[in-house]
């Protein structure tokens, strides 16, 4: 039998240290829903959604009161709608985002990702019509999420689709004035975007993915902190080895339960992605892992390192855990969304800067940073440009979630509540790249992307 | 069979094992094993559950369990066993 050690080790775990499943995202391929006709084609995605995912949030439940773990969030994600929408005649894709609104409010999901176009290479007539309806669809939307991949290791940076960008976020703050630019929180640039990721905002289901599988998130920067709180003062090498084990116990109940979503849902199990994935919550964040491993604030000198080591052994320790491994697979840096960031944020221990320096380590990127409303489209683009580099030319995926907030400034702060939680205005270099970003065209795939 | 543990932590008192047993047993569920310390006044029993033969929904035992923690200001949970295999044996 078990021992009344581990046992009660894994319900501290649960219950002081929150440690849970981030997210079940149920990944459906919307191929087969295309139409020349709009209203056909969003009827089919509408009934396709309901059909696959009717059990989603019921399952989910009904596995997070027979296990006890809390399993918080129940997402869906889609094909990139722009690959669907290219067979319709209309040039408004609005309601596309619409139908994927309205199936995921009567799932009870609250999240549907796939408002998304792949352009690293170019963009097709689809890609720019979905492009230039982000702004209105994340502002009549609740649920949905939008991606747009504009770099890759494989294919370069397309510097036009990287120009718009900053143009589309700019304008979805807009859009959302009223809610401190809200529909930037919903759209992710990426390079070297995944086709498997379970998590929001930039989910959405790849081309090379089945029909529909079931990807799980876990998540659990508290129990690792925990852990860590155990070997104050020791070597690096015994701070990796705790990493590691707990990161591995983290993920075998991350694959116990997408295993168990995926029988009692009838579909494949697609994978776990082993991200440390914080929350607002006070005691569930990553900052604060950093933060024990002997930095008095995130953001100090050290913190690159100090990330390194925890994204690869959470890695280390994930991967035996689980029978495939995918998504993003790394430790999360948004600043709104972990208390410790927020703190470092604000005091002025981190800046853009060196939140770009972590990117270079960790997944995924400048993620929910929210800057002042005047910042120019064109600086976002070049901030864009930068991560999209350090993807590409270090094979990883890197990504971007910015919010210029409308009418704020550095010293304000800005709350979106939930998950979401609270940004503080961040100083943006205020030098310019307007001539930079203006050039457009193609950065060349670098020398390393050449392997066959 | 379909196991599952039942742990219960709070401060010591009369009838704890009683109370917690004779709900288990009204509804069918049948005691494999039973574990449990004192420490201080602090009670902490974990049984090892057959619940194949349950004879409501594991949610309404699951509340049943938590509503009898409740009146006993007890912390009452039931969980299914796997989960802490997965954790911590690797098989």
């Amino acid at each position: 039998m078990l021992n009344q050690k581990e046992i009660l080790e894994t319900i501290r775990m649960i219950e002081q240290q929150h440690l849970d499943i981030r997210t079940i995202t149920m990944g459906i391929s919307l191929m087969d829903c295309a139409a020349q006709d709009i209203n056909a084609a969003c009827d089919n995605i509408y009934e396709k959604l309901m059909r696959l995912a009717g059990k989603l949030v019921r399952t989910g439940e009904q596995i997070e009161a027979e296990y006890g773990i809390p399993i918080v969030n129940k997402r869906i994600s889609v094909t990139p709608i722009a690959q669907i929408a290219a067979a319709s005649k209309a040039t408004d894709y609005v309601p596309f985002a619409r139908t994927l609104d309205r199936a995921g409010a009567e799932l009870g999901v609250n999240f549907v990702g796939g408002f998304s176009a792949l352009v690293h290479k170019g963009m097709t007539c689809a890609d720019e019509r979905l492009i230039s309806c982000i702004p209105e669809a994340l502002s009549v939307t609740e649920r949905v999420c939008s991606s747009v991949n504009v770099g890759s290791t494989r294919a370069g940076i397309n510097m036009d689709a990287v120009r718009w960008m900053g143009q589309i976020i700019k304008a979805a703050a807009a859009r959302t004035a009223g809610q401190d630019g809200l529909g930037c929180a919903k759209l992710v640039v990426f390079a070297n975007a995944v086709e498997d990721n379970p998590f929001m905002a930039g989910a959405f289901h790849g081309a090379g993915e089945p029909e529909c599988c079931v990807n799980v998130g876990v998540s659990g920067p508290g129990v690792v902190k925990s852990a860590l709180e155990q070997v104050r003062g020791a070597s690096f090498d015994v701070v990796a080895e705790t990493v590691k084990k707990t990161a591995f116990r983290i993920t075998r109940m991350g694959q116990l339960v997408a295993r168990e979503a995926a029988d009692r849902l009838g579909v494949p199990f697609g994978i776990v992605d082993l991200s440390l994935a914080p929350t607002p919550a006070i005691g569930d964040s990553v900052a604060y892992i950093l933060e024990e491993m002997g930095l008095e604030q995130a953001g100090a000198p050290g913190t690159t390192a100090a990330l390194a080591l925890l994204n690869d052994a959470v890695k280390k320790g994930g991967v035996m855990a689980s029978g495939h491994v995918g998504g993003l697979s790394g430790a999360f840096i948004p600043v709104s969304e972990d208390a410790g960031m927020i703190a470092a944020a604000r005091s002025g221990a981190l800046t853009l800067e060196k939140l770009e320096a972590m990117t270079c380590v960790c997944s995924v990127g400048i993620d929910m940073v929210a800057v002042p409303g005047d910042t120019p489209a064109a600086t976002i683009s070049a901030i864009i440009a930068d991560e999209a580099a350090i993807g590409m030319i270090n094979q990883k995926t890197t990504a971007v979630r910015i919010i210029p907030v409308p009418g704020k400034n550095v010293g304000d702060s800005v709350e979106f509540g939930g998950l979401l939680g609270t940004a503080p205005i961040m100083r943006v270099n205020p030098f310019r790249s307007d001539a930079f970003i203006a050039r457009g065209g193609r950065i060349p795939a670098p020398i390393h992307s050449l392997k066959n | 069979m379909k196991k599952a543990i039942v742990t219960v932590i709070g401060h010591d008192r009369v009838g704890i094992i009683a109370r917690v047993t004779t709900l288990l047993s009204d509804y069918g569920v049948n005691v494999l094993d039973i574990s449990q310390t004192v420490m201080n006044e602090y009670f902490t029993m974990v049984m090892l559950a057959d619940v194949q033969g349950c004879t409501a929904e594991f949610t309404a035992l699951r509340d049943a369990l938590n509503a009898l923690g409740e009146e006993m200001a007890l912390s009452i949970r039931i969980q299914h066993e796997d989960i802490f295999n997965a954790m911590h044996a690797v098989n």
